[in-house]
């Protein structure tokens, strides 16, 4: 029986005990004098039966899925042979894995040796016992639960606290998943980020100039050992970024203000949605128009500029070279993307302040865009910052625009018409397609996203700082 | 020193007059940076749409060629009554390659034989057996088929025939030899120009023409379905808590800063945690929707945990008290009153998420979702790949036919979206009427 | 700050009762370390309306919804002292707030309806507290709730409209049926007619007059007519301490406490 079909039989036995329940309830109330002489109402006795059927037949499965391979490995573990068993960790391992494979018919047992028959045996047997007990002992703790909640149903008890304690207890649950989910993050980036630095130096990695991860395959082959320097990606990120922000912060700023101070709201009603449009287009999309069409724009741009500056002898100009995978393009792309989150944040960042510096400022015979400039910029100031700073981790964390519009080659320069790579790039280029989790090249990955994670939540948590310091402010 | 003063008075009004003027002109320079900032940024949506669709339209329709085959019984080497085994193990290509020699006769060398062959789907003969296959009564009649034409000639067809281009802007790579056949094919009326359901009716492949984005959508679907059952329930249990019922103690703040940090997580750092967590600690397989549902669970999870808190915080506190006041449990009240009034802007939000999940990329090519996959999933436990992604692996072919392809796609998924985020829009108004 | 050294005051008037409905003994409030309600001392008799009046900010709101417990929903909250519904302590541990809030119904300042029909605000009680076992049982409790709320006439043809379409008075009664529809023995009213124009007051405070006949009403007023209209005994409270309490004519013409009177001449307000 496979696990859907038991988690199906799981929920019908639920629903069922929950209907006895009610039936149950009523059969009870009749006696005493109806159901206003219960102590609380049948649907939380019949939640409560439907709750003792349902719990600990969940706890069997959950702890038979985690335990059952452990205890079967142990068990067969003891039929090995006793050559096996004095191999280390690696090579047993490996060993065991061959066992597997030959219990559920891959390969043959005389590949594997004669001598394994015994454990290949056990496994299989195990196994199959595995498989027939835990649907059983399922579904015999299902019945018992339910009689147990059956027996629970008496006037005088009041299901409902029971009931009541278990959906608390499943609302607190729920909750701490976003705690587990960090945990989950921070573990998983950690521990391969701890591999990788077993096998890399941190200093080369931090202060290391050159990246090329690919590692050959014969020794003799150059570039034998690959170079893990992340400077180069930290810079190739930084370009972008700052090209990035440099289009969607004046953009993004600009329009929130006219929006927010000169706008009509029949405009601002039509404005609004229409530029939040750009913040509903996902990257992928972005990252195909930045490679097809605006990669190719800038580089025609360029190559016409270069012929120009070769026919009037500008030299500089002459010696343009536009790579066709710019850093510019992705990054105005990815400018254009950000707009609406720069704009949204100023927009309530601007609305937050109070109208009496506005009056105040009109009083003084201001004109609005002295006003603006004078008073309510530098009000709003704080919040805006702290707006920036969560526009410029999304675009030191954003994806899809830079792995389809920047390239691969690692150059460390500040020049955006070049080729330049980003963390991100680097993360999604090492990880796409097979890999080994020991090669330092995979590891690798791990190491930047828990750079990329840790530079990015200190954005956050300083942004977030700075805009509730700002709105604490006014409120 | 009276004339003076009002010498200097003149002077003073002169030059005040003289600043306005410019205080004016700055003023009407500020609102102009404003308008063209606005204009700049629907200029870039307006261009964005315009570059995709004028890109993708072109994959709406297909280019077919009529011909008329016959269906030789001793062609196909098969009997009067063939049964299907039989007619599979026909030789259909030889038969295919047979019958175009036959009608085209001009091919003569053995190069413009391979051209004249390519000019039609390389999936022709699959096709026609399969025709065979359902209805072995066409043997030995005489049936017109259109055939699928191959993604040059289509290319050609639709966007360079018939048209007076200068060469730069002459997009062909059929031979010449290929541009006469065509030529004629043409002038005899056997070429048209249909709808493309070959588009929205099959999976992925090699061939341009015969991809087709139902693979993809079918994944999306059951990607997007896992992600929805897990999350919405779980953020509404969530939002429930930390609003109603969560002590105001460290766990509680702790639960709070995570949420709101793991909302601006880059996407990528979720692929890291489904692959290292779900694949290789879990031991899930890759590339398939529930991983994927996984991950975007707990991506989309503050998004929406955040607005169902704000739907909640919503509710006015009066309901609470009168539910109370009545003797309702906090339980009862919650579920009785304050959810189904703050169900709504929970939906909403909830479609929100959703429409951010159907868009996200990075951390489904992390999990394995970008394997070539001819088949349509069937199951959440299938292997499959997801719209963005498929957009993605497209977007990577050299193929001059799968650029028209990827902005086709790219024209489904926006679509899907603006659905999606007008239900959102059109929710919202709902609710806002009802308060 | 008084919390740390306990003052005793006395309360005027005759704040005692033989074989009271609620007894509240040495009641203080506090919010947070803020005391609210000062070491209150009182009996409420049954079947009887006595108000509670006092200059805003006095705590005779506070005190109200200490009488069922609503003051649980205000996580600072804190009540001490001895307060019980006949012989039963209601700030014991083993009371459910449930079951207590049954049996002391509450009316808020604002009609608050839920967002429902009218029959289903009505039946909200009956069903969590499954006081009928069939829907004919369930109409006759609407029905005759909505009848002593004089409600029915004008409401019968319309219950499954929503609430939310009555008009101010029609919803406030509409709570105050409600709130009867459990068969509480106790109903508190906090300033039930503030939000209400002065012919909808009227219908209220006739059906408080008619409905005193079975149930014992608490309710918290500003205005010191309506107390006089509609109560029989009088409690008045300042700055969290209950000053006096007497019946109510006594109270409005011949306070027996200095601050009772200067409210009632208009010189506290």
């Amino acid at each position: 029986m496979n696990l859907s079909t038991l988690f199906l039989i799981i929920v019908a036995g639920t629903v069922v005990a929950y209907f006895l329940g009610h039936r149950r309830s009523f059969a009870v109330a009749k006696p005493v004098g109806g159901v206003r002489n219960l102590a609380t109402l049948p649907s939380y006795y019949a939640s409560m039966m439907g709750l003792w059927a349902l719990v600990p037949a969940l706890m069997v499965v959950l702890l038979w899925s985690v335990l059952d391979s452990a205890i079967i490995d142990s068990l067969v573990k003891s039929t090995m042979p006793s050559e096996a068993k004095q191999l280390d960790d690696d090579s047993f391992g490996l060993i065991y894995n061959q066992v597997e494979n030959v219990a559920v018919g891959i390969g043959s047992i005389d590949a594997l040796g004669r001598e394994y028959e015994p454990a290949v045996e056990r496994l299989r047997n195990l196994n199959a016992l595995s498989d027939k007990a835990m649907p059983i002992l399922t579904i015999v703790v299902l019945l018992l639960g339910a009689a147990l909640g059956f027996k629970g149903i008496k006037a005088t008890h009041n299901a409902r606290y029971a009931v009541e304690r278990a959906f608390n207890i499943f609302l607190f649950v729920c909750s701490s998943i976003a705690i587990f989910t960090t945990f989950g993050i921070v573990a998983s980036v950690l521990f391969e980020s701890i591999n990788f630095f077993q096998k890399v130096p941190f200093f080369d990695f931090v202060f290391g100039t050159h990246w090329s991860p690919q590692i050959a395959i014969r020794a003799d082959q150059a570039g034998a050992s690959g170079s893990f320097g992340v400077i180069p990606l930290i810079a190739g990120t930084l370009l972008i970024s700052v090209i990035a922000l440099s289009i969607a912060v004046p953009v993004g700023l600009m329009s929130a203000i006219y929006l927010s101070e000169y706008a009509t709201t029949r405009a601002r009603g039509i404005i609004k949605p229409a530029l939040e449009v750009l913040a509903g287009v996902p990257t992928v999309v972005y990252g195909f128009f930045a490679a097809l069409t605006v990669a190719p724009a800038v580089r025609r741009v360029g190559d016409s500029l270069r012929d120009w500056g070769a026919n009037n002898g500008i030299d500089w100009l002459a010696n343009l070279a536009v790579s066709s995978e710019s850093a510019l393009a992705a990054g105005m792309v990815m400018g254009v993307m950000i707009i609406p989150f720069v704009s949204s944040i100023s927009d309530d960042v601007i609305n937050a302040v109070p109208q009496s510096l506005r009056d105040g400022s009109f009083g003084l015979g201001a004109t609005q865009s002295e006003t603006i400039k004078r008073v309510i910029f530098p009000a709003a100031l704080p919040g805006i910052v702290g707006g920036i700073l969560l526009a410029a981790s999304r675009a030191i964390g954003e994806t899809m625009i830079v792995v389809m519009a920047a390239g691969l080659a690692a150059n460390l320069t500040i020049n955006p018409l070049e080729a330049v790579t980003t963390v991100t790039v680097q993360i999604v280029t090492l990880l796409v397609g097979d890999q080994e989790f020991d090669s330092a090249k995979t590891l690798a990955a791990f190491a930047l996203g828990l750079f990329l994670f840790v530079i990015t939540l200190c954005l956050n948590v300083i942004a977030l700082k700075v805009v509730k310091r700002y709105r604490e402010q006014y409120d | 020193m009276s004339t003076s003063t009002y010498n200097s008075g003149s002077d003073a009004d002169q030059r005040r007059a003289n600043r306005t003027k410019k205080r004016n002109a700055a003023e009407k320079r500020f609102q102009w940076y404003g308008r063209l900032s606005i204009a700049f940024g629907i200029a870039c949506v307006l261009y964005l749409f315009t570059d995709i669709i004028s890109k993708g339209i072109g994959a709406f329709t297909q280019t077919y060629i009529n011909v008329e085959i016959e269906f030789d019984r001793e062609m196909l080497r098969l009997g009067e009554a063939p049964t299907e085994k039989e007619i599979k193990a026909a030789s259909f290509n030889s038969f295919f390659k047979k019958t175009l020699r036959a009608k085209f006769p001009e091919a003569q060398s053995r190069r413009e034989k391979s051209q004249l062959y390519a000019m039609f789907s390389s999936d022709m003969p699959l096709i026609l057996r399969n025709m065979v296959i359902e209805a072995p009564s066409i043997l030995g009649t005489k049936q017109n088929v259109s055939m699928i034409a191959d993604d040059d000639f289509d290319t050609f067809f639709k966007h360079t025939y018939g048209r007076d281009l200068n060469a730069e802007d002459r997009i062909s790579r059929l031979s010449d030899f290929q541009e006469s056949i065509l030529g004629k094919l043409v002038d005899s009326g056997a070429v048209e120009k249909r709808f493309n359901t070959i588009f929205f009716t099959n999976a992925d492949s090699r061939e341009p023409e015969l991809a087709g984005i139902r693979g993809a959508i079918v994944g999306s679907i059951l990607t997007l379905l896992v992600t929805l059952i897990l999350s919405f329930p779980i953020a509404v249990a969530t939002a429930i808590y930390l609003e109603e019922f969560a002590p105001k103690n460290k766990i509680t703040d702790f639960i709070e800063v995570n949420i709101n940090n793991l909302a601006a997580v880059p996407s990528v750092i979720f692929g890291l945690l489904g692959l290292a967590m779900f694949i290789n600690v879990f031991g899930l397989p890759r590339s398939i929707p529930l991983v994927g549902g996984l991950v975007l669970t707990l991506m989309t999870l503050p998004t929406i945990i955040i607005s169902s808190r704000s739907a909640i915080k919503a509710v006015p506190p009066s309901i609470r008290e009168a539910a109370l006041g009545m003797g309702a449990s906090k339980v009862q009240t919650v579920m009785h009153h304050v959810l189904p009034s703050a169900m709504p802007g929970m939906l909403t939000g909830t479609i929100i998420g959703m429409a951010q999940a159907l868009g996200e990329t990075a951390p489904l090519l992390m999990i394995g979702m970008v394997a070539f996959i001819v088949d349509v999933p069937g199951g959440i436990s299938d292997p499959a790949t997801v719209l963005p992604v498929q957009i993605f692996l497209w977007s990577d072919s050299p193929e001059r036919a799968f650029v028209e392809k990827t902005s086709a796609a790219i024209m489904v998924l926006l679509t899907f979206l603006i659905i999606m985020n007008s239900l959102a829009v059109w929710l919202r108004k709902r609710l806002e009427r009802r308060w | 700050m008084l919390d740390t050294a306990k003052e005793t005051y006395q309360t005027a008037g005759e704040p005692f009762l033989d074989e009271p409905k609620m007894r509240v003994r040495n009641a203080d409030v506090f919010y947070a370390d803020k005391q609210a309600i000062f070491d209150v001392n009182i009996d409420i008799g049954k079947n009887e309306v006595i108000s509670m009046i006092g200059p805003s900010g006095c705590g005779k709101s506070t005190f109200l919804r200490c009488l069922n417990r609503m003051n649980d929903t205000i996580d600072i909250c804190r009540v001490t002292g001895e307060l019980f519904l006949e012989d039963q302590d209601i700030y014991d541990r083993s009371i459910d707030v449930v079951e207590l809030r049954a049996r002391v119904g509450m009316v808020f300042q604002k009609p608050n309806p839920f967002p429902k029909s009218i029959y289903e605000n009505v039946a909200y009680g009956a069903r969590i507290h499954g006081l009928t076992d069939t829907k004919v049982e369930l109409d006759e409790l609407i029905e005759k709730s909505l009848h002593r709320c004089g409600l029915w006439n004008e409401v019968k043809d319309r219950l499954e409209e929503p609430a939310t379409g009555l008009s101010g008075g029609q919803q406030q009664r509409l709570c105050i049926a409600r709130a009867i529809a459990v068969n509480p023995e106790v109903i508190l009213m906090d300033e039930p007619c503030s939000a209400l124009d002065p012919i909808a007051t009227a219908t209220v405070e006739e059906l408080i007059h008619e409905l005193s006949e079975n149930f014992t009403i608490c309710i918290v007023t500003h205005s010191m007519q309506q107390a006089a209209r509609v109560s029989s005994r009088t409690a008045y409270f300042h700055l969290g301490k209950l000053i006096e309490v007497n019946d109510t004519s006594k109270v409005f013409t011949n306070p027996e406490h200095q601050l009772t009177e200067e409210y009632i001449t208009g010189r506290i307000g």
